[in-house]
């Protein structure tokens, strides 16, 4: 086969052809569009300001750590004035965690920026380790997810942030509008889909790579020989969502567009505010003082079901209950320090959201 | 029989069954058995990236064959590229392999 030139600059060889368009091109025009696609997701959703200090969610996996090659060079081309940081999570999972906590060790040297690390152990007393030693592999995620959500905006705090950026891809959007429709989660089903969430007094977090196809994050991550982790996560029985991946990738291969497809259905379920308002109102825990829609947030009730060996209880009702009935929390629990959020007075500057400088 | 020369790499995760090794140097035959029926004469033809594939999960792979090859050819979500070309750019599996190529496979399918 003759080799092909570039649909975009017509002169250099192409080596990719893009999953969106079908278009064949070249390592620089793939670099480019790549990159300014997500400055033109990022300024038309006006996802920040100049001055804004952002908090990169660092996992040392691919996504995050292109992520945080390509924050880096859009915050220097276009002149966003951000102030980056990588946040990184360590839930205490031993040859995995701690393996790829020495790749996101090494982006903070190579993107210099400076690199906070909250672990499980230090917040919760708790890491994943002793916790699936305590519970078994069956509910490990639950635990997971809401102490990793809960962690990330505590580190944020810390590094006196108020948004958070992490590396979900259009693949990991559209699998979560397939796993949504599946369990008939119609109001989280245009959730998902929003590039950025904030509710009255949380940290805003955003998606800047929304539209991203994950073809097009591991080129880019090859092309440019970043250096990033890949192992699955030892504790990962989610056989569901590992349907839905497999399922998304055969669509994908039959239709490409069929990522993009899916987003632009979940986004058309989004629901109108008035909807929302039904929905619970947000208030503080009474223990740790984060979030929360009950009086005990939820990674409350998860670590005091883990420290009075109950631990299902926050996974089910009924199993709330019985960790009430056998009485109040006990005096001496351990508990979460109290949550603040970044409050220093910060100047604000004038000007309104990034805008694109075409 | 002539045989050529390739260098192969895996990535993103993918060099967990092969070892946990991610470059290899092999080499295979230049010609390979086209499937024919008994009895008729034994044709060859060149060893393409289709052929390649099924080696490699012959000869190489250590484990969990199916996370590497489904319905003949590479798992969805595995990218593939030839001499640092996407593969889609060549042919894909019909592609035909010669003396010093360097052929890339990648898992997209590990955690972000
Ligand atoms: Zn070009
Ligand atoms: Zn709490």
């Amino acid at each position: 086969m003759p080799p092909r030139t570039c649909a975009l600059c017509n002169d250099a060889r192409a080596i990719l052809k893009r999953p969106k368009t079908g278009q064949q091109i070249c390592k620089e025009c793939f670099f480019y569009v790549f990159e300014t696609e997500v400055h033109n997701t990022i300024t038309e959703a006006r996802l920040f300001k100049p001055g804004d200090r952002v908090a990169i969610g660092a996992s040392g996996g691919k996504d995050s750590t292109v992520l945080a090659h390509v924050m880096k060079t859009l915050n220097e081309r276009y002149k966003y004035g951000l102030e980056l940081f990588l946040l990184s999570i360590d839930e205490g999972i031993t040859g995995y965690r701690d393996d790829s906590l020495e790749t996101v060790k090494r982006n903070q040297q190579q993107y210099d920026m400076p690199l906070k690390i909250l672990s499980y152990d230090e917040l919760y007393g708790w890491t994943m380790d002793a916790i699936v030693a305590q519970i078994g592999k069956k509910n490990n995620c639950t635990f997971c997810g809401v102490f990793r959500r809960q962690a990330l905006d505590r580190g944020a705090a810390i590094l006196n942030v108020d948004h958070i950026v992490t590396g979900h891809n259009a693949d990991d959007i559209a699998e979560t509008v397939l796993m949504n429709i599946m369990r008939g989660d119609i109001a989280r089903l245009g959730r998902c889909t929003s590039i950025c969430t904030q509710g009255e007094d949380t940290i805003k977090r955003s998606k800047p790579f929304k539209y991203a196809y994950e073809k097009e994050i591991v080129m880019y991550a090859y092309f440019k020989k970043l250096d990033y982790f890949s192992t699955e996560c030892i504790y990962s029985p989610d056989a569901y969502r590992g349907h839905a991946r497999a399922f998304l990738k055969d669509l994908e291969a039959a239709r490409p567009s069929a990522i993009i497809d899916i987003i632009h259905s979940g986004e058309a379920f989004e629901i109108k505010e008035d909807v929302k308002a039904t929905q619970k109102i947000q208030q503080t825990c009474r223990r740790c003082g984060y979030m929360s829609s009950n009086e005990l947030c939820k990674a409350c009730t998860l670590l005091e079901g883990l420290e009075r060996g109950m631990a299902t209880a926050a996974v089910t009702d009924r199993a709330r209950k019985r960790l009430d009935a056998d009485g109040p929390a006990p005096e001496n629990l351990r508990t979460i320090p109290m949550f603040q959020l970044p409050s220093a007075p910060r100047q604000k500057p004038t000007t309104t959201a990034v805008e694109g400088t075409t | 029989m002539s045989a050529i020369n390739l260098k192969i790499e895996f990535g993103g995760g993918l060099e967990l069954l092969f070892s946990n090794q991610r470059s290899h140097r092999i080499a295979i035959p230049a010609n390979v058995p086209v499937p024919t029926p008994e009895g008729s004469d034994v044709q060859t033809k060149p060893a393409d990236l289709t052929y390649l594939i099924f080696w490699l999960r012959d000869n190489l792979l250590k484990e969990r064959a199916e996370l590497f090859v489904e319905n003949g050819t590479v798992r969805p979500g595995v990218l593939v590229l030839v001499n640092d070309t996407d593969w889609e750019l060549e042919g894909e599996g019909e592609y035909q392999l010669k003396d010093g190529d360097e052929i890339v496979f990648i898992s997209t399918l590990h955690g972000g």
